[in-house]
């Protein structure tokens, strides 16, 4: 049984809940305690122990079901068996063929002639453990664990006995091939099983590393929701690494007046020092999104992840423009990602990408939201076709701000060919920097955070 | 045996907590089984009004444990939450034994002897009597156990919570001139959360994790029932119904148990023996705590009435 709950635990793990081993120590106590008997309680006892917050609660459940329900695979045996109903008249004949002849035959042949299906799911239970199918951690390795697992089963002496019998007995023969289609179909779903269980996060990971490089403006409807799940996924990892409390370590200079001021008890002894602090100030983000034909979707992600932001970043204004510019900050906060973006898109999207006028519209309306300590985040690939750039506007917001960011989602290559006007922009930016990926994003953004601590 | 009787046990604390008027599901009545077993603490989490304070005092009453409870709040510190030295005592004391003292160094011929007299009568004012226990060292000196209640952890700082950990894993402070102090007996631990903020990893590996939610309607009509023992079956149905459905709406607070409790005492007041449109309307605000979610609710009402009766005709 202590097998089972290290199996259990590793499943567990597969599933996303992170489990330390004073864990799995505490939920081996308490299983001690509360014995294998009841299942409701057994679950219980692993959701208290073992899962430490909402989400773990609702993985780990999940995951129990799945372990102890681990249905007997039955069916693909059933179906051999139909296949043989189907045949008309067979039925008889065929019977007695298999009590027959089968004294000549391999273990694995016998087995699957018997139909036993207890006895074949022990044997694949048993060459499961002997394949150790529990270290499965990628979908790639389905084929070379099943390959293992009929290996161990012995399906070298089974496919000799085919040969032979297709001379001899071609009946029994087919017969023969039909069981083993069914073993091959159901040691395929065990895989499968064992896939979902010990390999979900392996898979995760590999398939979010294979998302993060992805580029933005190209990945296809179906990753949309990944992506935005990796997206929450970074913003959570920027939270994380930024929000810490602000103190900084007691250096510098002493700060007198509150010094006296503590000590005034000890008629002014100073056995309480006090020193100057320096301050931190939150960023303030003023980020204006162009939302014009392919930069529309790296906009997308870029603005859900700013304003997933809220423990870092003090302060989030908004912009979206393509032929004129407005503020968006207010959609995002108020909707969720995909309404927000329709709502965007429906009031200044599918426009051809006017710069100057937008920058002018910005001049006019907004100005006055950048101050000395606001990064700007322009957004764009500053094809402005051909109309005028207007980057003296630019200039007056870069003398406004802390810094201008430029983040073009095109390569470098392509800057300064065809309309693009980013080689005139960027004499005005403090940081231009490629950003057409995911973890170009985040790069991006954690760079802009850091710059602030 | 040993397989039959922990469910048998774990029904024991459901009915013993029954009995004191809390109805715990399952899954609590599984918590404190088991904390009591294995000797962890209990993290409890959940929404506002679930009944998380309430459980530390159902377990308090039903195994007739003292309980000490400790309310955090954001500055709470060691001094306030583990021990203060009684400044106070110690001067009076030294002033009082002045002369004393006096007497006792007065023959040392030297200052060097007189120090080492001194010395000789170790940390007279640093001893247990100078101490003033606050709760946590309260909680380990209870010699018959006790029930100590962390009220609200997400709302002290995260230092504090680095505090506890000794405490919550060993059952021990260590004071630096006492030495370390181990729990009399070791005290049922219940931490209570709001997630306010995200729990360090450390505290959260030293506990049991209880996720409270809002209750099924079939425990929720129980918890009424025995907490308002008053209020007629119809009526108690319908305004669990009629809740539930209120719980369905995007609100800024959802009502929760206590609501619930607050409400049918109202009802019970007021005599209504029927959820009706008026009655619900000029009781809202008990139910809801802000203007919004009242003004938001308001136009659902009569459907939520009649949803709430059609289920009690048929469930």
């Amino acid at each position: 049984m202590r097998e089972n709950l290290h199996r259990f635990f590793r499943a567990a793990r597969g599933a996303g809940v992170r489990l330390s081993p004073a864990e799995s120590i505490d939920a081996m106590r308490a299983v001690a305690k509360v014995g294998f008997a009841d299942r409701t309680i057994l679950r219980d006892t692993f959701l208290l122990t073992l899962a430490k917050t909402q989400d773990e609660k609702a993985a780990l459940g999940d995951c129990f079901d799945l372990f102890f329900d681990q249905p007997e695979p039955q069916s693909p045996p059933e179906d051999g068996r139909a296949d043989q109903k189907d045949q008309p008249g067979s039925d008889p004949s065929s019977d007695d063929a298999g009590d027959e002849p089968a004294e000549g035959l391999g273990q694995l042949a016998q087995m699957l002639l018997g139909q036993d299906r207890n006895e074949i799911s022990a044997a694949i239970a048993n060459a499961a453990n002997a394949a150790s199918l529990s270290d499965i951690r990628y979908f790639t390795q389905r084929g070379i664990f099943s390959g293992r697992i009929l290996d161990q089963m012995g399906i070298q002496r089974l496919r000799d006995d085919l040969d032979d019998l297709a001379a001899s007995n071609p009946a029994l023969a087919e017969r023969l091939t039909h069981a083993l289609d069914g073993l091959r179909g159901t040691v395929r779903d065990t895989v499968s099983q064992a896939l979902t269980l010990y390999g979900r996060e392996e898979s995760e990971n590999l398939r979010n590393e294979i998302l993060r490089n992805a580029p933005l403006s190209r990945i296809e409807p179906r990753q949309v929701e990944q992506m935005r799940r990796l997206i929450r996924q970074i913003a959570r990892r920027l939270r994380e690494r930024y929000s810490k409390p602000r103190k900084r370590q007691r250096r510098g200079h002493l700060d007198v007046r509150r010094t006296i001021r503590r000590n005034a008890a000890w008629g002014g002894v100073p056995f309480l020092t006090a020193w100057k602090r320096r301050h931190r100030d939150r960023p303030k983000i003023v980020a204006i999104c162009d939302v014009s034909g392919s930069v529309a979707r790296v906009s997308d992600f870029f603005l859900l992840l700013i304003h997933s932001l809220h423990e870092v970043v003090d302060d989030v204004r908004s912009f979206a423009f393509s032929g004129h510019l407005i503020e968006v900050s207010d959609i995002l906060e108020s909707k969720s990602p995909e309404a927000a973006m329709a709502e965007i898109m429906s009031k200044v999207g599918f426009g051809s990408s006017d710069y100057g006028n937008s920058f002018v519209d910005f001049e006019r309306g907004w100005m006055s939201a950048i101050t000395p300590q606001t990064t700007v985040i322009v957004l764009g690939d500053a094809r402005s076709n051909n109309l005028d750039p207007r980057a003296d506007i630019l200039r007056r917001i870069a003398e406004r701000s802390k810094r201008l960011v430029w983040l073009n989602p095109e390569g470098r290559m392509a800057w300064g060919w065809g309309d693009s006007e980013m080689p005139r922009y960027s004499t005005f930016c403090s940081v231009v920097r490629q950003c057409a990926t995911a973890r170009q994003l985040e790069r991006a953004v954690s760079d802009i955070v850091a710059s602030y601590q | 045996m040993a397989d039959i009787r922990p469910s048998a046990a774990i029904e024991a604390v459901e009915s013993g907590l029954a009995a004191q008027g809390y109805i715990a599901s399952r899954q609590i009545a599984t918590a404190v089984y088991l904390a009591q077993q294995i000797d962890k603490p209990i993290l409890v989490e959940g929404p506002a009004g679930v009944g998380k304070t309430e459980l530390a005092k159902a377990i308090a009453a039903w195994r007739g444990l003292k309980m000490i409870r400790l309310q955090c709040y954001e500055g709470l510190d060691e001094a306030k939450a583990l021990y203060e030295w009684k400044y106070a005592k110690q001067l009076l004391y030294t002033q009082i034994l002045k002369d004393k003292l006096g007497e006792v160094l007065g023959g040392a011929p030297t200052l060097e002897a007189a120090l080492s007299q001194l010395h000789d009568f170790g940390d007279v004012f640093f001893s247990k009597e100078f101490v003033e226990p606050r709760p946590l060292l309260q909680s380990l000196e209870q010699p018959a156990g006790c029930v100590l209640l962390i009220d609200e952890i997400d709302k002290s700082d995260a230092e504090f919570e680095s505090l506890l950990l000794e405490i919550l894993s060993d059952f021990q402070v260590t004071i630096p001139e006492l030495g370390t102090i181990v729990a009399v007996a070791p005290p049922t631990v219940i931490l209570t959360s709001n997630s306010e903020r995200d729990l360090g990893d450390a505290l959260k590996r030293r506990c049991l994790h209880l996720h409270i939610g809002f209750p099924e309607q079939r425990l929720e009509e129980r918890i009424v029932e025995s907490r308002v023992p008053g209020i007629s079956q119809t009526l108690r149905k319908q305004m669990v119904g009629f809740i539930h459905e209120v719980r369905t709406l995007d609100l800024k607070k959802l009502p929760s148990v206590s609501e619930t409790i607050d409400w049918a005492r109202v009802l019970v007041l007021l005599q209504a023996s029927e959820l009706g449109h008026e009655v619900v309307k000029d009781t809202l605000n008990v139910l809801l705590k802000y203007e919004a979610d009242i003004e938001a609710t308001m136009p659902q009402v009569s459907s939520f009435i009649a949803k709430a009766t059609r289920q009690n005709v048929f469930g």
